[in-house]
């Protein structure tokens, strides 16, 4: 993949999105793009945060749409290879192929933990267009290392050039990480990745454990951007790697002058994430991080405290993709509350 | 007048078809179950022998044989295989109710537009399950506000996709987003799929967002959705809104709205259980659509009856 020990991809672009509501404009994109470039980034992720297509009312829309974004990215971009995500059962091969056709450089496909089968004809569309295919196992904390590991197996059959260990909830403890990512890395002949959130505060020590126990492509955001609490910190995440002996090629100070210089005046208090209580009971529930800012809305909406809803969420088990459940249990729960009839009257 | 059938494909979707017909349709004779392979080795012809429904071994020469004995075929194999047969349903003169995604024939859904589509043609498609379950209720907001943009998202229990839905997912949201926009009446419609591997397996869910101008009546788009659950009901028994439209606005989403607010209804499907578990709503709502639509053409006149062409009986 790179001639460094670990590839490093950046999704201020893509994870990024959900912490402003995927509200950056072409022209931002292109800023931070270009200052990722001349950082040399490895690999710059670019699309919707729920991957091509997710532009929704369940996920929100985007400022703008996907050919818009590419054409103002991919101009910037000399050595710094371009990514796109997708979901499938969101997106469709008709935004592959709008992105292959754009020139996005390799295409990062992504499942529910348990659910790789889906994606097959995403692999296959991609492979034979000649790009480079990444598989996601999105929420792999849900899964047991050898349920992660199958499914691992049947992207590999895909043509997947990598699999990726996606702590999507920001639920995992670095033991978590060790058994699933050591587990493919030991088992698969393609390479491993992983992909943290910062929820229990372990983005940056998550990686560190993915990357020792073998992942040699990884995630993170400039400033930790990226859905709930934000992803792993890319400008700490290479000050870490670097400082731990391993070859990176990303320019340190580069990329902390993209983060600090580029990034930062895009933001306000409300988009730049922090580890707040909220985003704590992602990690805690094991919720998909995207949900926060959703969640947030709908609290208010119907005077509940995120929290209660997250946890509730946590305890049914939703997945990622399924932020209409906010609204359903949170309505459910706000029914629960109104004293009834003849509670009321007891109080006459 | 009651109707003489046959279901090709004896397959999950087949089998429960066939027990729903049997359980609880008086004006659907049931006259023969088609397969492609010998009884010992079809678990759904099995079925038709142990419930004394004659069968077909041979496929479409198999229809070509009883084709005097049936009016209406319901497809019940796959797009490609219903691709190949409509010719020959046409030629024997064959009204043909298709569940599978080929839609050689227009989108269907009874409690929208069966009445347009039942005398002019003969050759039905029956969308997709998520389709059955939202676009009537698009259609529902449709009729009393201009609804500008439709999205529908359905989250089924991983337990009940099966291989085929899986292997092309793609086509459950384009086919799905095509049903909101003909059918449905939707300007632009979008579908989104979550499968969902939870224990106990949950029922089939969906929710239905509308954008419509802020000059919606909310509350005629309740009673709207309303009618429609109580006619979807008719032929779907487990079908219900489980969130009565409720409206968000600019407060309320992280993007401009402009001048439309955002309608969020949602409901579930409980299968009836016959043969497939009742978590599987997402099977049972188009085998109750397709019989829903097969006992519609058996209550039209019979001078109006297209069935057939030359039929003499």
């Amino acid at each position: 993949m790179t001639d460094a020990d670990v590839r490093l991809v950046d999704m201020t672009l893509r994870d990024g999105m959900h912490a402003v509501d995927h509200q950056f404009t072409p022209e931002e994109m292109a800023e931070i793009a270009s200052a990722l470039d001349d950082a040399e980034m490895d690999v710059v992720e670019m699309s919707h945060g729920d991957g091509m297509g997710g532009s929704s009312i369940n996920y929100g829309f985007a400022a703008a749409d996907t050919g818009e974004y590419l054409d103002a990215v991919v101009p910037e971009l000399t050595n710094t290879k371009l990514s796109v995500l997708l979901l499938p059962g969101i997106g469709t091969v008709e935004e592959l192929d709008l992105a292959v056709d754009r020139g996005a450089d390799m295409c990062r496909i992504a499942t529910h933990v348990t659910e790789a089968d889906v994606s097959a004809e995403h692999f296959e569309f991609v492979t034979d267009r000649g790009l480079e295919a990444n598989g996601l196992l999105m929420l792999s904390h849900m899964a047991s290392p050898e349920t992660v590991l199958e499914q691992a197996q049947l992207m590999e059959e895909y043509g997947a050039d990598a699999v990726y260990v996606m702590d999507s909830a920001g639920a995992m403890l670095p033991d978590d990480v060790r058994e699933r990512v050591g587990l493919l890395a030991d088992e698969l002949s393609i390479e491993v990745g992983f992909h943290a959130h910062n929820n229990l505060g372990l983005g940056i020590g998550n990686t560190l454990a993915g990357i020792e126990a073998g992942a040699t492509t990884v995630d993170g955001c400039l400033r930790g951007l990226g859905a709930g609490s934000g992803n792993a910190q890319m400008e700490v995440l290479v000050g870490v790697l670097k400082k731990a002996g391993y070859d990176v090629n990303p320019d340190f100070f580069g990329v902390m002058d993209a983060a600090e210089d580029v990034l930062v005046p895009m933001l306000t208090e409300d988009t730049m994430p922090e580890l707040d209580n909220d985003s704590l009971v992602l990690g805690y529930a094991g919720v998909y991080s995207s949900f926060l800012r959703h969640t947030r809305r709908v609290g208010e909406r119907f005077d509940l405290d995120p929290r209660e809803i997250l946890v509730e969420l946590g305890d049914i088990g939703v997945v990622g993709g399924q932020e209409d459940m906010i609204t359903d249990v949170a309505a459910r729960m706000a029914d629960d509350d109104e004293p009834t009839a003849a509670e009321s009257e007891s109080d006459d | 007048m009651p109707v003489d059938a046959a279901i090709v494909g004896p397959g999950n979707i087949g089998t429960d078809l066939m027990y729903k017909i049997l359980d609880r349709s008086d004006s659907i004779n049931l006259q023969r179950m088609i397969g492609i392979f010998p009884v010992e080795e079809s678990e759904g012809l099995q079925a038709a022998v142990d419930e004394g429904i004659d069968v077909g071994t041979d496929g479409i020469d198999s229809v070509r044989e009883y084709a005097d004995e049936f009016d209406v075929v319901f497809e019940a194999t796959s797009a490609k295989v219903h691709e190949q047969q409509a010719p020959v349903y046409q030629e024997l003169g064959l009204f043909a109710i298709d569940l599978t995604p080929a839609a050689v024939g227009p989108y269907t859904v009874p409690a929208v537009n069966l009445d347009d589509v039942i005398d002019t043609e003969d050759n039905i498609n029956m969308v997709t399950c998520g389709g059955q379950a939202t676009i009537p209720l698009v259609h529902a907001v449709d009729r009393v506000a201009d609804v500008e943009y439709a999205e529908m998202i359905s989250t089924i229990a991983s337990k009940s996709a099966g291989p085929g839905t899986r292997k092309n997912i793609d086509e459950f949201t384009q086919t799905t987003a095509a049903g909101l926009e003909d059918v449905g009446g939707a300007d632009e419609g979008k579908a989104i799929i979550v499968l969902n591997p939870a224990e106990p397996p949950i029922m089939m869910r969906n929710t239905v967002y509308t954008k419509v101008p802020d000059t919606t009546d909310i509350e005629d788009v309740r009673d709207s959705v309303d009618d429609m659950e109580a006619e979807i009901q008719s032929y779907v028994p487990g079908y219900e809104v489980t969130l009565d439209p409720v409206v968000k606005d600019q407060d309320d989403v992280g993007f401009d709205l402009g001048d439309s607010i955002v309608v969020t209804t949602m409901l579930e499907v409980e299968g009836e259980g016959q043969y497939l578990p009742s978590y599987a709503g997402n099977l049972d709502i188009m085998t109750s659509a397709a019989l829903g639509a097969a006992e519609r053409i058996a209550t039209q006149p019979a001078e109006a009856n297209p069935i057939g062409g030359g039929i003499d009986d």
